[in-house]
């Protein structure tokens, strides 16, 4: 099968492997019809990553057919179209009993701090992911659904993580009604927790970036109120000028490991690797924030440790939340969001990109050409 | 200067009323009850999810070695099996795995480290094999000419543009320095009588 594989730092290809076989009874393999290229990706791309191994398939965002099906699998049958969602979970340990799909404990040898998630490193447990032809799905009876007749496909991909995690941010925010919510980042995750915080009662939704047609997007998509900070001398006075000198009552992170905004922060994480991540948007968010007030963790952050400004959260006397969202979990209540018409996730879809062209499209998104927001990918056999 | 909110027991007033809202925006409030969102309460004994029939999973067959992270007691019933470790690269990140918890930096240097050297031998092994690695093609820069590289950037507001220009020294700067290596090293053998 033809599959993205990963050769290096800012290097991939397409590359011929052999197709997964079913390695557990509650296995399926999957024939990917839909793969996407998420932000946390880049993080892989990047080689910010620890054990990301040459050869690696990414790709955690997919939908597609059930190819062949595991002994033991009972609710899926081979020719069923699903979406997966990004966590791999068996849906029966102590935490997935309670409802912490994302933190599942017999799923990832390599690490006890992290859950399993398709294809990001054997960091998270040696998974190869939906960027291919084929893709093998562990405890198909948990966690692939099948696709809901009424669903657009592109809507069904963007459930699988970027909608489900946004929305899942936006929840972690603890947002109550007529509170102030800042978003940090533009992207596709921080445009649904903006669009998500409407959904919860906000009464004001900001968001901040420093790319115009992300913003822009924020501004019609999300219907939010928009600041690029390279406008300002320092975002976080501007942001306590424009909410009364308070700050706000919730911070969303949503853009985590290669902030930038900072340059010395980038350099020493997303460049030297010195730093698990460039904590900058998560600092702004610290300092943003008013007194007592939350700040929901949706940017996703490598192992090693980052320079937070604990301090301002200690004695702001803040509530940070934080958590790989459980995805799954959210999907009937988005349903219904989408069916009523108030979510159409796959707005945010920039470019379609045919797998075999898997290096342009990485390097579309990385350097955020041509107004790149959301790449979606097409195998070749779909 | 008069005092601000800020310095009073008022939360300050929005800018637009909660029926404005209602009704510019699609939804607005529809998730309004904290107690009815999904992940209310995040850990819940009422998330359970279905299809797991089982208490503890069948267990995936081990075929050969499989590294594991030493604040697990055991490999888990399922593992991903998409690249085993291998060669040097492999023997770094198994001293990493089974001599350092993930709570040490050496852990994730180590698997740093690793990574580095799987890319470095399988670039050069890549030279005696039918498909060497082409670093033009797998950077996908040619989406710089077709996809507006410097429309995308030129009179933009965006401060990325400052470390993008490092990005070619970071891809291909180890290009260049193997490339004036392997030079030295046959001028070298070259010159041996």
């Amino acid at each position: 099968m033809k599959a993205m594989v990963y050769r290096g730092p800012y290097r991939v290809r397409v590359e011929e492997k052999p197709q997964p076989g079913i390695e557990h009874p509650n296995d399926a393999i999957i024939r990917v019809e839909l793969a996407a290229i998420c932000g946390s990706d880049l993080h892989l791309y990047h080689g910010m990553m620890p054990d990301t191994r040459v050869g690696h398939t990414f790709g955690h965002e997919f939908i597609g057919v059930v190819d062949e099906v595991g002994s033991s699998v009972q609710r899926l049958q081979v020719g069923d179209r699903v979406m997966v969602p990004f966590n791999v979970y068996c849906g029966s340990c102590f935490f997935c009993a309670r409802g912490l799909y994302s933190n599942c404990h017999n799923v990832n040898p390599n690490a006890t701090a992290v859950g399993g998630i398709y294809g990001y490193s054997h960091t998270t447990g040696g998974y190869d992911g939906g960027q291919a032809e084929y893709v093998r799905v562990p405890f198909a009876d948990v966690g692939p659904s099948k696709i809901p007749e009424w669903l657009d496909d592109e809507d069904a991909l963007m459930c699988t993580d970027a909608l489900a995690t946004g929305y899942f941010g936006a929840q972690l925010g603890d947002i109550s009604e007529g509170d102030v919510v800042v978003v940090f980042g533009a992207g596709p995750v921080g445009l649904f927790a903006a669009k998500s915080a409407w959904l919860m009662g906000a009464g004001r939704v900001i968001v901040i970036d420093h790319l115009d047609f992300r913003l822009d997007k924020a501004r019609t998509f999300a219907h939010a109120e928009t600041y690029n900070f390279t406008q300002y001398d320092d975002i976080v006075v501007h942001m306590k000028q424009i909410t009364d000198h308070l700050g706000a009552d919730v911070a969303i992170d949503a853009v985590g490991a290669e902030a930038d905004g900072n340059l010395l922060m980038h350099i020493t994480s997303a460049k030297l690797k010195l730093q698990g991540g460039s904590p900058i948007a998560l600092n702004w968010a610290i300092d943003s924030v008013r007194k007592g007030g939350t700040i929901s963790v949706m940017g996703a952050y490598g192992p090693l440790f980052s320079a937070v400004k604990f301090g301002d959260a200690l004695n702001k006397g803040l509530t940070l939340r934080m958590n790989q969202c459980p995805a799954k979990r959210q999907w009937p209540r988005l349903f219904e969001h989408i069916r009523n018409g108030y979510l159409k996730p796959s707005d945010i879809v920039t470019h379609r990109i045919p797998l075999a062209d898997i290096a342009e499209g990485y390097h579309i998104m990385s350097a955020k050409l041509d107004g790149c927001i959301k790449p979606i990918i097409v195998p070749d056999a779909a | 200067m008069s005092l601000t909110y800020a310095y009073t027991s008022q939360k300050p007033p929005l800018p637009e009323s909660v029926e404005s809202l209602r009704q510019r925006i699609p939804g607005w409030g529809a998730d309004l009850d904290p107690a009815d969102r999904p992940n209310f309460p995040q850990e819940t004994t009422n998330a359970r999810p279905a299809g797991a029939d089982w208490d503890l999973p069948d267990r995936q067959p081990v075929r050969g070695y499989r590294e594991r992270s030493i604040e697990h007691a055991d490999i888990t019933p399922v593992f991903g099996t998409a690249q085993p470790l291998k060669g040097i690269s492999g023997s770094i990140r198994k001293l990493a795995y089974e001599r350092f918890s993930e709570a040490r930096t050496a852990h994730w240097l180590l698997l740093i480290a690793g990574d580095r050297v799987d890319v470095l031998l399988s670039t050069v092994g890549s030279f005696a094999s039918t498909r060497p690695d082409n670093p033009w093609a797998q950077t996908g820069i040619r989406a710089e000419f077709t996809h507006h590289g410097i429309g995308s950037r030129l009179g933009k507001s965006r401060t990325d543009t400052v470390h993008h220009l490092m990005d070619p020294f970071i891809v291909f700067g180890p290009w260049i320095l193997g490339a004036e290596l392997t030079r030295r090293t046959v001028r070298r053998l070259a010159r041996r009588p």
